[in-house]
């Protein structure tokens, strides 16, 4: 049996207090000193955890807020002195998309590389916008369905990159013609360009070290020359229009490279496949009101090979009044390749909105064949997605004294928490390889065909 | 219900008397000394404790103990808040020297979710407390909570005046559990409802005794989840499901026999096509010798069971069971695909009495939180897509079809049998009223620190068996109130004939305007 695909990962820890959900006020000037308090009494120990972490402060910090919300010591102080409240900091974290229960999920996922599980049912809305407004299927045991049920290690979850002839053509001596080059990567996620707002001295090595570790690919900007000749294979340039060039000897030593769309595309995939043939070439398309229609024109097209659609941040149509989710047109995309035929052929990348690894799976069911995701990432090294990344404005995630180790070790953890939820959602389903996931829609249930099936029928047509 | 002399072949011959809980509805106060309040009533120095605001509050919330200055901390969660101005026995307004201040409490910002609002779980703990229905005046939203979709947009059309008058007493809330007329026992339960599996070891000892003596006093079930049940759980052995599910911890021909009714547990709403988990802290000594397993590691239930892919597989289950215990009712639990529907007539064909369907955004102990959101639909789909699906087979009414998986309240229960189930089963609303806040920490650690879904034994001392069993008394009690005047308003004689009455319905987001049809 070959090895498994398996992310070597170890706790690490946050640098900077956490910021949790709820925290408790203290009325201090009424508490009778009772000798039996309840903060002794916190199942957390949360209490003495914070006299401690107060002594230890050496410079002004944020405070200790790491509270579980149970309401015990609330319930029970004599004087009734403790009031719980929601932490003002925890509300503030991300923006409208990143909301902060994503972010909170996020390192703690960096921290521990474990699948997030909590008691008690789901806590939130019955569906909301965007990946919200859908469920993935399972397979029940009493009847399995598509790849039947079977023991999480036998679940693959690699995918291929590159064009994939429908059929076989002969040469003239009867031998099969030589195949396009395909690149095989171990899970369907590729670690995208940073934003420039974000860009950070030493991110990039992180990145590409995090690429190495975990097997998986980066596109960086092209002026980026790796400490690890190594890892070359770990990144796919990323040549922009007015990127500088990527010497030939290097560009060689990688596997997969990306440019931006243009209309002089095809003259320019055919210079780089002159310098190495082996190299699989990214075309990046921006999801603008053309974007849609350029992906579908670009499929057509015989030397294109990957097509790469980009979202904004939050997943939205770029330059829209009234944006389309990244999802919906991912599914437009999808259909119209498969009724033009050609969908098997090309292989087509999503990014934009990618924040939680169920939206991987579900992006991969709307049509996608892998995504890409980089703010994810960021949050893993503590980002609060605040916005104010600027020279002169202090950091509150202090990443720019961020540890090489650390951060690695981060992001590592947390692509290592979302293969492993890939696989729970995929074994759930019943589905035994990640390139069959792409666009079973079969395995996904949307919200507007579930209340049109169930209330539609018996309430009429909603409001 | 059958007595010892009685009993069929193959029944555990080492039974013991079974005991009798009464239904009597007692006052269960919060166990805790600060209940949570939505109001908080301040008292200022500007007070000369004359004692009008005594006087004049019809809810007893302020107090003052014989013999002392000043007055007690008022009992704040008894407050209405600032609507009581209406009642002429505002203690705001009536304070001669204006020292009284009433403020919706921070605090209630803090508890609870979309699902379980603060309301809900307040007015919960009140019904758990008193037995009654929340007085009006308190002004909660219990009906339904602000998920935004599902029961918490659907409502009841009550017509203006009921079409035929009926009295409590004439209202009939009892389902059958066997419809199948195939000689074996045929059960039924006073409350269209039963209490969900959770197994030794994922809650205490306290709790799922005080959950089987509920049932007993409303002569429905409890269920043990996997993992075995105690000696202790013996006298209420007439109201016991357990189940078989895949790690088969705790299932011995003796189990088997001891039941009425024995669940395959096939998967759970919370982590469809996931497994059960118990995790190592929670594997005490007690718990491993039931599991007979090792201490302290963490325990998996994998999905799935290896020894049933088809319908012909889960037949032999049946099978096996029914031959084990020839008395026994079988359940099928399964979660909520696509094709649940399939996966509902194909659990009946192989045997099955009840097919209980358990939704998406259903409970538990321990969940990956991908799997709780995103995994499987929920139930309001599943329920009606399965009746109908059932109907159009014509073996409707040879199966009892129960939903779990989000029924919070006994409007809940309405909405679902209202959906197409015969009855419900429920979980979460039973840890409410026994004081969980819904933090979600019922799987770190030493469990629960309320002290509920905990073997800690520290922990699980904070609760008594007869307070436990009181409050799910009482929170009963208050839901069969409920349900009856949901009936009552609806002109229907039982439970039964609630079943299906979609026409009794409507969407808030719908235009509502098809032609009804019965």
């Amino acid at each position: 049996m070959p090895d498994k695909y398996h992310i070597k990962t170890q706790p690490v820890p946050p640098r900077r207090p956490r910021i949790g959900k709820h925290g408790v006020v203290d009325w201090r000037e009424d508490c009778a000193r009772c000798h039996n308090c309840v903060k002794k009494a916190c199942v957390y120990d949360r209490y003495k955890q914070e006299a401690e972490y107060i002594r230890n402060l050496s410079e002004v910090e944020a405070l200790f807020f790491d509270c579980m919300g149970c309401f015990s010591c609330v319930q029970d102080c004599t004087k009734g002195l403790l009031c719980m409240s929601i932490n003002p900091e925890y509300e503030k974290l991300g923006n409208r998309y990143w909301k902060p229960d994503i972010i909170k999920t996020t390192w703690l996922q960096a921290e521990t590389a474990k699948i997030p599980v909590s008691g008690a049912g789901y806590r939130g809305p019955f569906s909301g916008l965007g990946f919200d407004s859908m469920w993935t299927d399972m397979s029940e045991i009493v009847r399995p369905t598509r790849d039947g049920i079977h023991g999480r290690e036998y679940i693959s979850t690699s995918v291929d990159i590159g064009r994939k002839p429908s059929y076989l053509s002969l040469n003239e001596s009867k031998s099969i013609a030589s195949l396009p080059p395909l690149v095989s990567i171990p899970m369907p996620l590729i670690i995208d360009l940073t934003s420039p707002a974000h860009t950070l001295p030493k991110l990039d090595a992180v990145i590409e070290q995090t690429a190495a570790d975990t097997g998986l690919i980066a596109v960086m900007d092209s002026s980026y020359r790796p400490a690890n000749e190594a890892h070359l294979k770990n990144i796919a340039f990323y040549l922009g229009p007015d990127s500088p060039a990527v010497p030939d000897a290097i560009l060689k030593k990688t596997r997969l490279v990306e440019i931006a769309d243009s209309p002089a595309v095809a003259e320019r995939i055919k210079e780089i496949k002159k310098v190495h043939p082996e190299i699989v070439i990214a075309i990046r398309v921006e999801l603008t009101a053309a974007g849609i229609g350029r992906a579908i024109e670009l499929a057509g097209l015989a030397d294109v090979e990957v097509i790469h659609v980009v979202a904004d941040a939050n997943g939205d149509e770029l330059s829209a009044q009234k944006p389309r989710f990244v999802k919906d047109m991912l599914r437009q995309i999808h259909t119209t390749l498969i009724e033009k035929g050609t969908r098997d052929e090309i292989t087509l990348i999503a990014g934009g909105g990618i924040a939680l690894p169920e939206h991987m799976a579900k992006a991969i069911i709307c049509g996608a064949d892998l995504i890409t995701i980089n703010l994810p990432l960021l949050i893993a090294l503590e980002c609060h997605l605040c916005a104010s990344c600027q020279p002169g404005t202090p950091c509150p995630a202090k990443l720019e004294k961020i540890d090489h180790a650390f951060a690695v070790g981060r992001m590592t953890n947390l692509i290592a928490a979302w293969h492993d939820q890939l696989i729970e959602l995929m074994g759930a389903m019943g589905m035994r390889e990640a390139r069959r996931l792409r666009g079973d829609v079969g395995r996904a249930m949307f919200f507007e065909n579930l209340e049109e099936e169930t209330f539609g029928k018996l309430f009429g047509a909603k409001k | 219900m059958n007595t010892l002399n009685s009993l069929p072949e193959n029944t555990l011959k080492t039974r013991v008397p079974q005991e009798e809980v009464k239904r009597v509805i007692k006052p269960a106060p919060s166990r805790y000394r600060n209940e949570i309040a939505k109001y908080i009533v301040h008292r200022s120095p500007a007070c000369k404790r004359c004692g009008k605001c005594m006087e004049v509050c019809a809810y007893g919330v302020h107090a003052h103990k014989p013999g002392f200055k000043y007055f007690s901390e008022p009992h704040h969660y008894l407050c209405i808040g600032p609507s009581c101005e209406k009642s002429g026995r505002y203690c705001v307004a009536q304070c001669p020297n204006g020292a009284l201040q009433i403020k919706e409490n921070p605090m209630y910002r803090a508890l609870g979710d979309f699902r379980w609002t603060a309301d809900l779980i307040l007015a919960t703990w009140k019904m758990a407390e008193t037995g009654a229905v929340p007085a009006a005046a308190y002004d909660y939203d219990y009906e339904c909570g602000k998920s935004g979709g599902g029961f918490d947009k659907l409502r009841f059309k009550f017509p203006k005046t009921p079409p035929v008058k009926l009295t409590e007493d004439e209202i009939d809330t009892s389902i059958s559990l066997n419809k199948r007329k195939d000689g074996r026992p045929e059960i039924k339960i006073d409350v269209p409802w039963y209490g969900g599996g959770m197994s030794f070891g994922s809650v205490s000892n306290v709790t799922q005794l005080s959950k089987a003596r509920a049932t007993v006093a409303f002569n429905s079930f409890t269920c043990t989840g996997e993992g075995g049940f105690m000696e202790r759980m013996r006298p209420y052995d007439d109201h016991v499901i357990t189940q078989v599910a895949t790690g088969l911890f705790g299932v011995r021909e003796e189990t088997i026999q001891r039941v009425p009714i024995v669940e395959f547990k096939y998967a759970q709403g919370a982590k469809p096509g996931l497994g059960g988990h118990l995790l190592g802290d929670k594997n005490t000594p007690a718990v491993a010798r039931m599991r007979e397993a090792v201490l302290g590691i963490s325990l998996f239930s994998p999905f799935p069971f290896h020894s049933v892919y088809s319908i012909e597989d889960h037949m032999k289950h049946i099978d096996w069971i029914k031959h084990v215990n020839r008395r026994a009712l079988i359940s099928t639990k399964v979660s909520t695909p696509t094709d649940v529907d399939m996966v509902a007539v194909g659990s009946y064909s192989a045997g099955t009495h009840i097919v209980h369907i358990d939704g998406g955004y259903g409970g538990t102990g321990a969940a990956p939180d991908i799997a709780k959101k995103n995994i499987a639909m929920p139930i309001e789909y599943a329920i009606g897509k399965v009746h109908n699906f059932l109907a159009a087979e014509g073996v409707r009414d040879k199966v009892t079809l129960i939903a779990s998986g989000g029924i919070r309240s006994a409007h809940d229960i309405a909405k679902a049998i209202a959906l197409g189930a015969d009855g419900v089963v429920i979980g979460t609303a039973e840890m409410v009223a026994l004081g969980c806040v819904r933090c979600s920490r019922c799987e770190s650690g030493r469990g629960c620190p309320r002290g509920i879904a905990t073997t800690d034994v520290e922990l699980a001392a904070k609760m008594d068996l007869d307070w436990g069993t009181q409050r799910l008394i009482n929170l009963y009690s208050a839901w069969r109130k409920t349900l009856v005047g949901i009936l009552q308003r609806l002109g229907l004689r039982s439970v039964a004939e609630l079943r299906g009455r979609t026409d009794l319905l409507m969407h808030l987001d719908y235009t509502n305007d098809l032609p009804a049809k019965k």
